[in-house]
């Protein structure tokens, strides 16, 4: 585990990685994908498969828009109250974008069962969903302690890279999430993480009883970089909520190519501010 | 919001008895203020909401809801569509060529595992036109009915609109016309909808919302709704 700054952070981000991203609701990492857009739009070539846990917003939008994106598997891409997203549909409808639909337990459980060490694991309910046709990795078995019982399972989900914000990184690297376990289960199946952070902070997370259960250790971690507001806007729990009037200003200039251009000009590339630890 | 956004969630919240706990997904703020407002008028409904800033009783993280679904602890859920067909399948992929490619929807969220594993789903779109309830959707987000053999515990109840209020059999894989809004008949319904139905008879016209129900939505629902949903909550006091 390393201290590095925000730029730095995005330039361990391999340009093919499976990377998993949590939405906006969510402690969204979207500092992290200015930072990315703006190393894409500096000339790096990305063809990144995100995954979205178990759904996407903003940081996917934008990093989709700025052409990051090659593939994605999720629930849902969607601004919530701002409505659709707009990068993401004209991609799929333009082709571009190879979409792998799926429903949100069924990316829970996938990242569980990587989480676990195991190669699969079942779930009830998908069948006689459409999903299932086109998800030719889905398979349906009869439950081998109940016959007659059909059963869907789902493969292990390892990514190469989760991306998340959280409040707090201790000195050696704990970070705690609090009650957004799904962050947890994220790290805990990917082979490694990258993080920003709020603040560090002097003491160790992981000695007090209380937030313990809600801090990742340092083992899965790689590297952390400070991101005030780094979730921003996406909301954080307990510092800040979402920022629905910037949602909405996104929403409506992402619409058409040249809005979303004036969008990065204006709040993504450049951004020295943003990119100084 | 409008009068009709408020009709809408009256309409639901009466639906909502005698379940007794409702669990609502991101993105919901109708079916959030409709089990709000239950809540406040029968006091006995537990209401476990995804992304609650206060209150949110999902310590485990955001899959902890798929997991109380899976064990049978959720009696009520809510589900919408960009499609809903006479079959009660609702489709949230799109229109065209797979994965929509002619018109895209958000995604499936939820649908494909809650429609099957809670015992009681209302279905909810204010938009009432031949689009939206077609004779047969596009693609199957979540199913209607499932083949016997089939793991489910339950099904679509009612499917409520911002016209109508349909009831659903589960064996006949077919809605019934159970209420019309005021201002609706069922002639305007049946011009409005392109799957086929039955109709009670007599059919009733769905009671507007009373100024018992109007108080309590723009008044403890708005307040607690206001920090998860608040551009919702600021078109509710508009």
């Amino acid at each position: 585990m390393r201290f590095v700054d925000l730029d730095a952070l995005a330039g361990m981000v391999p340009p093919d990685a499976v990377v998993a991203i949590p939405p906006d609701n969510s402690a969204t990492p979207s500092s992290l994908a200015r930072a990315l857009a703006r190393a894409r739009l500096s000339g790096a070539g990305y063809a990144i498969s995100l995954i979205g846990v178990p759904v996407s917003g903003y940081a996917t939008d934008l990093l989709i828009g700025t052409g990051c994106v090659a593939e994605i598997q999720s629930s849902a891409v969607s601004l919530d109250e701002a409505g659709s997203a707009p990068c993401f549909t004209r991609a799929v409808k333009a082709g571009t974008l190879r979409m792998r639909d799926a429903t949100c337990p069924a990316m829970h459980a996938m990242l569980e069962a990587a989480a676990k060490g195991i190669p699969f694991i079942p779930i009830r309910g998908i069948l006689g969903s459409d999903l299932l046709a086109h998800r030719t990795d889905w398979k349906v078995i009869e439950n081998p302690f109940q016959p007659g019982d059909p059963i869907v399972l789902l493969p292990a989900l390892a990514p190469d890279i989760a991306l998340f914000h959280a409040a707090l990184a201790d000195q050696e690297g704990n970070v705690w999430v609090g009650r957004h376990r799904e962050l947890a289960v994220m790290a805990h199946a990917a082979r490694r993480s990258l993080v920003t952070v709020e603040r560090i902070v002097e003491r160790s997370l992981i000695e007090d009883e209380l937030l313990a259960p809600g801090t990742i250790s340092a083992a899965y971690i790689e590297a952390i970089a400070l991101a005030e507001h780094g979730a921003w806007p996406g909301g954080l729990t307990d510092e800040y909520p979402d920022d629905e009037a910037h949602l909405a200003e996104y929403a409506a200039l992402a619409r058409t190519e040249e809005g979303f251009r004036a969008y990065l000009a204006r709040y993504v590339y450049p951004a020295p501010a943003e990119a100084a630890e | 919001m409008s009068p009709a956004d408020e009709a809408l969630i009256v309409a639901i919240a009466r639906l909502i008895p005698p379940s007794r706990h409702a669990a609502i997904g991101a993105a919901s703020p109708i079916p959030a203020a409709a089990s709000l407002l239950a809540r406040e008028m029968s006091g006995n409904l537990r209401v476990s909401m995804l992304y609650q800033r206060r209150g949110n009783v999902f310590t485990d993280g955001t899959g902890e809801l798929f997991d109380l679904a899976a064990q049978g602890r959720i009696d009520l859920f809510f589900l919408g569509g960009g499609e809903i067909d006479g079959a009660a399948n609702i489709n949230l992929i799109g229109l065209g060529e797979w994965p929509g490619r002619a018109v895209r929807f958000p995604g499936s969220f939820g649908s494909a595992f809650m429609y099957l594993l809670v015992p009681r789903t209302i279905l909810f779109r204010r938009e009432h036109s031949r689009r939206v309830l077609v004779p047969r959707v596009a693609y199957i987000s979540a199913p209607g009915t499932s083949p016997p053999g089939v793991f489910r515990r339950g099904h679509a109840d009612a499917l409520v609109t911002g016209r109508a209020i349909f009831r659903f059999s589960p064996e006949r894989a077919r809605f019934t016309l159970a209420s019309v809004h005021p201002g609706e008949t069922a002639e305007t319904i049946r011009a409005a909808t392109a799957f086929d139905y039955d109709i009670a008879d007599p059919l009733p016209e769905t009671p507007p919302p009373s100024r018992e129900e109007l108080a309590l939505l723009r008044g403890p629902v708005a307040a607690s709704l206001a920090p998860i949903y608040p551009a919702f909550v600021s078109r509710l006091a508009a």
